[in-house]
């Protein structure tokens, strides 16, 4: 195709009509219209708004309009040719977007597969429990000291206030190493590492030691000859029973939300004064105790749990790693970790903490909840 | 220690209206744990009635059990001939008896129902029963045995047994510490209800010890472990007089049986005082009393029938004939009284507590004595015990005290002490006045002396406990009660956080766990048969082992000093319930033996020397902390997802690789042959040169050995050297923002050749461009020949300052390629 047709009446082109350019835009408008997809939608777009298009064609003619009459006629082709670009543009988007939600919709997957890049992994809960607990203490300034788990006598008993005759280090409750004579026993009780900052560290000394213990002990539901401890040592100066008291309630209050907590009088070599520490029952608040009707499992319907031992450093312990018990007084206190857990997640038998069953270490998901 | 609480209220004036349960809510208080609260009284329903043994068959039975079956009489309640037929399987009924009876319609504590029975081949027409059975006591070792005649009068047989048994009565169940020795005492608790309530004590041992005196049996002291020896002499017992029902039942109530008057009486008086008594047939003594240590290879029957070879630091109580007695632990046979001894001498002695326990654990002969004198008794008591006690012969049995009395050694001396009268206040964080410690100390029965500031304080003889001042901090704290110490969160200088070794150590953990690897706790005891197992070799590292003298079972004597037969043992647990596929870990110290070492003990008043602490140290093994894992079954089922994945040594390797990586540190791999492991599935694990754990398939023979799925795979790593291989720090790289440019190259090497050094030589080779590489393919075929294998890397480098040009990255790739020729005889395929 060439130049515009210049050989009719330029006045008078028919195809710049009003109405026939009005008949061209409705044709386009209703095929765009029709076109139920976008391939149909491209063709209506080449039919009507393409080069050789009606009003493409069309378009051409006004070249050989005189200039009054193609001002007008160009004016009116414009606004033909715009309204059918507009409507395909909408159509455009309008089918493009149904068509992207039929394809999806076509590639819907079932969502509740079950779908596992590995198998669940769990910590055991008594590390994290022990974790949990030691954080609590972190926070408040304190560190974490931790020593051998095989120990000198000296520093497991006789630094304590222990005395060579005492029951505890008979081989009914003690593991000794052998031979007896080399003086080294599995540690009963974190406190050695108590004893081993005491002399390393510089005063004041606030740390948790958390750790592996040993007795001879049976092995029931309730007993377990290896087990864990977290113990606390304070030693500073004007250090009372008070403090211990408020340590122990900020404890308790963190691993257990508000609850109050009880001092016994209770007698250990390397505290005096000494005391077990009780546990407001953190379920059912003291409830259940003379209450049949609530019986609580956590507490045995006592209102109250036994948690610990606690008391005010023995002077005699502070004289044998060469701390002046004039200056310095401190606080010491020591939790079993496993009866912890016991009753706080609910375990109700504490052989299954080393029984080794994978679905043991699985049950709180990787945590100490 | 069981206290009835109506013995308690002889000695202590409580007023009526105070409960049981507010008495032990206040010995609670005061450190007294009171387990448990009984309450005595017939606890039965029904017909419980007095009968006589008529006749008792024993028998033997095919379950081993000795049953008696017995005819008893019991009166009114017989059946048609005359008697009632009652099997038994208490030891001690026998002909003659006076026993209860509980009859068919009667219900004992526990809603224990009887009813007629056939049992071992008889009709058991009711039960003859225990003091436990009934709920009036803990005996269970026997049945009841009555007395012919109860304060006086002889029981009717068929008669409602209930007035010969019991008066109502509470016990307490109290738990007591070792330093209050003196609350094994009803005379003890008394003292403390007496100061909890503020009313009227009366002493049950008040008599004050006389001076010296030989008057009656010779006695000479010829150890200082027994300085007080006090001997009361009593003749003209009746040795029919039975026990008051009063007596027996405040024995039983307090978990003690009765005997015969004269042993009830020395028990009962042991209970009340808690000073031990012992009685001897003054018939049957030779000569005076001397209380020495044992001669080496001298022996002793004690009252128990038991022939005992005794060690010269036990000490003894002997006459002209010998040993009479260990003291403070158990009397001798000869001297033991008689169902005829009518003359007795009453010995109330003062030992020291370590010779007692120690004589106490030797001869593994716990008793009320030992148990006492093991904690302390309070020495003054000795003299008015041995005056109760033959008052009590002389009220009871229709004896004669005699008037000479002996009386050798003298009370000692307790230790005195002076404090500060602000210390309690100081050490309770409780504002306490000078004037309210002195009182709450005088009201316990220490004597106060008060200058000033200062308090000098003598304690009473009972109190043992009361030597070091924090000793009389705690008592005033136990008086005015630890619940009004207030709670104040001590201010701690501001901490460090957790160590840098902790907190990598909790990485590790926590990156294992997340690889899907499940953590467990096993006991850290193994044996020969697991060292054999595992496969080591004489001389392996592992075999030197730390022994424990007293195992908890013997047939596992050793501390462990790899993790893996710990986890092993776990594994074949799990299979066994049915876990099949596993990936365990476990985090924990190993225990490596080194020369054996002795520990010092230094002295505990003062901080130890350097040098013991060096030697303690030295003494004490290596206990590193190790990290193992375990893997078998499938890793990855095979599923919807695609086909399974076994867990085998890939899994092990990356659980090595990511705790070490949550460390900050990189392993290194190299071929290992070395037990437990597959000789040609093995890597050890190297960091910086040095070998710090092993990771691989597990020989198949030690799978075998330990019961373990066939290629079951492992790691083995030693955490602390890994811990002290991690960086303090790291630097981080600025990042280019140039283009990549990438290249793959494939080279052939021999099969032996491991992909590690063809990379390693690679990496050399590519220079500072390297960005990083991959081992994406791995080919075997004819087509590069037998023995060969095609190693195919992809490369990606990039420059910091510059878009690299073909021609630099052709080099690069040329250069990595040339030093894997050199280095491993590599050949580029074309």
């Amino acid at each position: 195709m060439s130049g515009p047709n210049t050989n009719y009446d330029p006045v008078q082109v028919a195809a710049l009509d009003e109405h026939q350019v009005d008949a061209m835009v409705a044709d386009a408008l209703s095929a765009i219209e029709a076109a139920g997809t976008t391939a149909e939608l491209k063709q209506a777009r080449l039919d009507h708004a393409g080069d050789r298009s009606p009003l493409a064609l069309a378009n051409r003619e006004l070249g050989a309009l005189p200039p009054e009459a193609r001002k007008i006629a160009g004016q009116r082709m414009g606004r033909a040719r715009g309204r059918v670009a507009d409507a395909i543009k909408v159509r455009e988007a309008d089918l493009s977007a149904s068509e992207l939600e039929a394809a999806l919709r076509a590639e819907r997957v079932d969502m509740t597969l079950p779908v596992e890049p590995h198998p669940q992994g769990a910590v055991h809960p008594v590390t994290a429990l022990m974790d949990a607990m030691n954080d609590v203490f972190v926070a408040m300034g304190w560190e974490v000291a931790e020593g051998p788990e095989l120990e000198a006598e000296w520093l497991n008993f006789d630094a304590l206030n222990i005395a060579p005759d005492h029951p505890s280090r008979g081989t009914t409750d003690t593991l000794f190493v052998d031979p007896v004579e080399n003086a080294m026993v599995m540690r009963t009780h974190t406190s050695p590492v108590q004893i081993r900052a005491l002399l390393e560290r510089e005063l004041p000394v606030y740390v948790v030691c958390p750790g592996r213990t040993y007795r001879a002990d049976e092995y029931d539901p309730t007993h377990l000859p290896v087990f864990h401890q977290i113990e606390g040592l304070c030693v500073d100066k004007g250090i009372t029973l008070a403090h211990l008291r408020g340590t122990l309630d900020h404890f308790a209050k963190s691993m257990f939300g508000d609850v109050e907590t009880r001092l016994r009088p209770h007698y250990f070599p390397f505290t005096e004064p000494s005391a077990e520490m009780d546990l407001q029952c953190f379920v059912c608040k003291g409830a259940s105790v003379g209450n049949p009707e609530r019986p609580c499992r956590t507490c045995k319907s006592e209102g109250w749990i036994e948690w610990g031992g606690c008391g005010v450093v023995n002077p005699r312990v502070l004289a044998a790693v060469g701390i002046d018990p004039d200056v310095y007084s401190g606080f010491a206190f020591g939790m079993g970790v496993e009866r912890t857990l016991m009753f706080r997640n609910g375990a109700e038998d504490m052989r299954e903490m080393v029984e080794g069953d994978i679905r043991f270490s699985r049950t709180l998901l990787g945590g100490a909840r | 220690m069981r206290a009835p609480v109506s013995w308690l209220r002889d000695w202590v004036a409580l007023p009526p209206e105070v409960a049981v349960d507010d008495l032990a809510d206040r010995f609670i208080g005061l450190g007294l744990n009171v387990e448990r609260i009984e309450s005595i009284g017939a606890g039965w329903t029904g017909p419980v009635v007095v009968g006589r043994v008529l006749e008792c068959t024993r028998e033997k039975h095919k379950n081993g059990k000795h049953i008696s079956y017995c005819r008893v009489d019991v009166g009114a309640h017989n059946d048609e001939s005359g008697s009632r037929g009652i099997v038994c399987g208490a030891p001690n009924v026998a002909e003659g008896q006076l026993v209860v009876v509980a009859l068919p319609g009667a219900l004992l504590p526990g809603d224990f129902a009887i009813a007629a029975r056939k049992t071992y081949g008889h009709i058991s027409d009711g039960m003859i029963c225990a003091t436990d059975e009934l709920g009036i006591g803990v005996d269970h070792t026997g049945i009841l045995v009555l007395p012919e005649t109860l304060d006086g009068r002889a029981p009717t047989l068929g008669e409602d047994v209930t007035p010969w048994l019991v008066t109502p009565d509470q016990v307490l169940d109290i738990d007591v510490t070792p330093d209050m020795s003196y609350c094994l005492s009803i005379r003890g608790l008394a003292r403390e209800a007496a100061t909890a309530y503020g009313v009227a004590f009366t002493d049950p041992a008040a008599l004050a010890t006389p001076a010296s005196t030989d008057a009656g049996v010779g006695v000479r002291l010829d150890s200082d472990a027994c300085p007080l020896f006090v001997a009361v002499s009593v003749t003209g017992l009746d040795p029919s007089a039975p026990s008051p029902s009063w007596m027996r039942q405040r024995l039983e109530l307090a978990g003690m049986r009765s005997i015969s008057l004269a042993v009830d009486v020395t028990n009962y008086v042991m209970l009340e005082t808690g000073q031990p008594l012992h009685a001897y047939d003054a018939d049957r003594l030779t000569g005076g009393i001397v209380v020495r240590r044992a001669v080496s290879g001298e022996t002793l029957t004690t009252l128990d029938g038991q022939m005992r070879t005794l060690d010269p630091e036990d000490l003894l109580i002997t006459d002209a004939s010998g040993p009479i007695g260990l003291a403070g632990v158990m009397g001798g046979a000869t001297t033991e009284l008689s169902a005829s001894t009518i003359n007795i001498v009453l010995e109330g002695a003062h030992f020291e507590a370590p010779v007692i326990s120690r004589a106490m654990r030797r001869h593994k002969l716990p008793s009320e004595a030992s148990k006492r004198f093991e904690r302390g008794v309070d020495p003054d008591a000795a003299y008015a015990a041995c005056h109760r006690a033959a008052d009590l012969l002389v009220e009871l049995g229709g004896a004669v005290k005699l008037a000479a009395e002996t009386v050798a050694g003298a009370v000692p001396r307790m230790p005195g002490q002076t404090i500060d009268g602000s210390l309690p206040a100081t050490i309770l964080g409780l504002s306490v006045e000078r004037e309210r410690v002195v009182q709450i100390l005088r009201s316990v029965g220490v004597r106060v002396e008060v200058e000033e500031a200062t308090l000098t304080l003598q304690p009473p003889t009972w109190r043992n406990d009361l030597v070091d001042p924090y000793d009389y901090v705690e008592e005033v704290g136990r008086k005015i009660g630890f619940d009004r110490i207030p709670s104040v969160v001590p201010t701690a200088p501001v901490g460090r956080g957790l160590t840098r070794f902790q907190r990598l150590r909790r990485a590790a953990n926590a990156a294992v766990s997340s690889q899907g690897l499940v953590e467990l706790i096993t006991l850290p005891f193994v044996n020969d048969t697991d060292l054999d197992r595992m496969g080591l070799p004489a001389d392996d590292p592992r075999r030197r082992v730390v022994r424990l003298a007293n195992p908890l079972a013997d047939t596992s004597p050793y501390l462990r000093t790899s993790l893996l037969p710990g986890l092993f043992a776990a594994v074949v647990r799990n299979t066994s319930r049915g876990n099949d596929d596993l990936a365990l870990y476990e985090m924990g110290s190993v225990f490596l033996a080194g020369e054996p070492k002795a520990a010092p003990s230094p002295s505990v008043t003062r901080r130890p020397s350097d040098a013991d602490l060096a030697a303690i140290a030295a003494a004490l093994p290596d206990q590193p902390r190790f990290l193992a894992a375990v893997a078998c079954g499938s890793w990855r089922r095979p599923g919807w997802q695609g086909a399974g994945v076994p867990a085998d040594w890939t899994i092990m390797v990356a659980a090595a690789d990511a705790a070490a990586e949550a460390m900050g540190v990189r392993l290194e791999r190299r071929a290992a042959e070395v037990a437990p492991w597959h000789p040609g599935r093995c890597a050890e694990l190297v960091v910086n040169g040095h070998v710090v754990g092993f990771s691989g398939e597990v020989h198949p023979t030690v799978c075998q050995a330990f019961g373990l799925p066939p290629r079951t795979s492992a790691m083995e790593l030693d955490l602390d050297q890994l811990l002290s291989a991690a960086p303090e720090s790291g630097v981080l790289m600025p990042l280019s923002t140039r283009p990549v440019a990438k290249e793959d190259v494939a080279l052939i090497v021999d099969e032996a050749m491991p992909a590690s050094e063809v990379r390693a030589a690679l990496v050399e080779g590519a220079g500072d461009l390297l960005e990083s590489i991959a081992l994406f393919d791995i080919y075997r075929g004819s087509q590069i020949g037998e023995g060969k294998k095609s190693l195919a890397f992809s490369f990606r480098f990039r420059a910091h300052d510059r878009t690299l040009t073909d021609a630099d990255t052709a080099a690069a790739r040329d250069a990595a390629v040339a030093v894997a020729a050199a280095r491993c005889g590599a050949i580029q395929r074309a």
